[in-house]
Parts: C-alpha cells; structure tokens; sequence
C-alpha cells in the first residue's frame, strides 16, 4: 500500500495519483458478472451496432468504480470517502489507454473532519475527458 | 410543446413513490469478485484478517458496491420500474453516492428505490427521457449506509 496522506499534505492544485486502466473486452464481461448489469451493448458487438453505438462500450458504473478506487487509493485506509460520483458524458471502449486522474480544489474543517473537496475524471490519451465527477473526502489530520 | 411530452400521468405519478425494501445480504465473495472485475487489489476488499486490523469486523465493500450490487437475484435480478417507456435503449447517465457507515461483510442491507425526477430532452440520438432515481441503503440496525443516486437516459 502507498504511503497514507494527511490532510496537512495537501492543497488546492495538489493531484489525486493518478490511475491508469485499459480495458479488455474480458474485463467488461467479469463486471458484468460482478455486477449484474447484463445489457447488452457492453459485450455483444451486433447488438452494440444496432444501437447506433460504435461497438461494445465501456459500462459507465464501471468507470465509476474506477473512480472509486482511484479515490479509495489516494485517501487510504486511514482516510474516508464521504461521497462522489460522475456523469458519463462521453464513451470509453476496450483497448484504449485511459486514465483516472483528480485534482484538489477545496479543503477545510468541518466539526472534527479534515475535508478535501477534489475533481476527478475519466480522461483518454487525447486528453478528452469523458466522465467528469466530484469527490469529498476525510482525510487523517497529524494535529 | 406540453402535447408532445413522452412523460405520462402514470410516470408523474410514480415520482416520489418509495419502492418496498430489497433485502440481502453483504458477502465476502461477491466483494472480492467485484474487486477483482475492476482490477482492484486494495486488502481492505479482500483480505479478512487485514480488514479486522483496521478495525473492521470483515472486508469491506468497495465504494460503489453497494449501488452496482443493488439487484442481486434474491431481490429480482434488476431494477422494477412502476412504468413502461416508449423507449426501448437506455443509457447510464451518471452516478452518486454519500456514505455514511463502513458497509462490512456480513451486513443485512434494506434498500429502497424511488424516481426523484423525470425530465425529457431532445438530444443527438433524438429524443431522450432522464429518469433520476435515489436509493437508501440500511443495515441491520436501522443505520443509513449509502444513499445513491443514479441518471438513467431512455431514448
């Protein structure tokens, strides 16, 4: 596990680690075991087609969950996710270079939780990001 | 153009309906599974002894298990809708969660569903309809978890 960060770590600007994924078409079938989302146009091309889709996608819940573990990663088991999401604004498919990146936009105190506001991302190798979010977190104080 | 609306009296009226609680429960499996489908190796997810040094009775769910996990067969496999749409495509259009309590192997989750809102738009594949919907998730004491809340786009 990386090293845990603490809320005096960081500030506005500082960069959430960032998260490389790139998925196979293998990838989207075992999440959608895991996760029970069984449409089609995540694994069957001829129907993706026929949805006017370029091919089989990437499920949008899954790049959450990545963002998930992009967040989890970065506050550590002593930090807490309080709450994120992310809207799927664009579409990611198998075998591209993708990453999940963040940034730090916002920390303060609140009752006894050190917060830290962040943006995250979804972003291809173009730059283009394709699944924008918010995260707020608590992070361990060494005060 | 009110006449046009593909939002019917029947889906108006489902806004705001509390769905009756889907009840399962959390186990160890299903989480590691689901860790391992996104390629998460975090020990919290899957190794028990690990978790309960961090002071967790079990492993714990990954954020965003919960609301991904929401439908397991036991409590019908997929979303219920009070209502039929004159679509037949749906998109994901975007995810929430707030967590309030660690969600633990061993759980026994109440969850209950309700549309928060409908709205239409006409977008690049034509016409769409947004269906937000909210999800409150409970422990076995009563305890609000998660909540979630999801963009569906019919179209």
């Amino acid at each position: 596990m990386a090293k845990q960060i603490y809320w005096e770590d960081v500030q506005e600007g500082t960069a959430v680690t960032p998260l490389p994924k790139n998925a196979t078409t293998q990838q989207l079938v075992r999440w959608a075991g895991a996760s029970g989302d069984f449409y089609q146009i995540h694994y069957d091309k001829d129907f993706a087609l026929g949805n006017a889709l370029p091919g089989v996608i990437i499920h949008g819940a899954l790049k959450s969950a990545w963002l998930g573990q992009l967040v989890g990663d970065w506050v550590g088991d002593e930090g807490r996710i309080k709450s994120y999401g992310c809207s799927y604004r664009g579409m990611d498919v198998p075998g591209e270079d993708l990453a999940c990146k963040g940034v730090v936009t916002k920390k303060y105190v609140e009752g006894d939780e050190h917060i830290v506001e962040c943006d995250i991302w979804l972003e291809k190798a173009s730059g283009e990001k394709t699944t924008p979010g918010t995260a707020v977190v608590v992070l361990p104080s060494k005060s | 153009m009110a006449e046009d609306s593909v939002i019917t009296d029947e889906m108006k009226a489902a806004v705001g309906v509390e769905s009756e609680p889907s009840v399962y429960e959390i186990e160890k499996e299903p989480i590691r599974r689901w860790a391992e489908s996104i390629g998460d190796p975090n020990p919290l997810y899957r190794d028990e002894e690990y978790a309960k040094s961090k002071g967790y009775r079990s492993i714990i769910a990954p954020p965003g298990f919960i609301a991904q996990y929401a439908f397991p067969v036991k409590a019908g496999g997929s979303p219920r809708r009070a209502f039929q749409t004159p679509f037949s495509r749906m998109l994901n259009g975007g995810n929430e969660y707030e967590f309030f309590k660690p969600i633990q192997a061993g759980d026994i989750i109440s969850a209950t569903n309700k549309i928060s809102d409908l709205r239409e738009r006409a977008g690049r594949l034509g016409k769409m309809l947004f269906i937000i919907s909210e999800t409150t998730f409970k422990n076995q004491d009563g305890e609000i978890v998660a909540k979630a809340r999801s963009t569906g786009i019919s179209y």
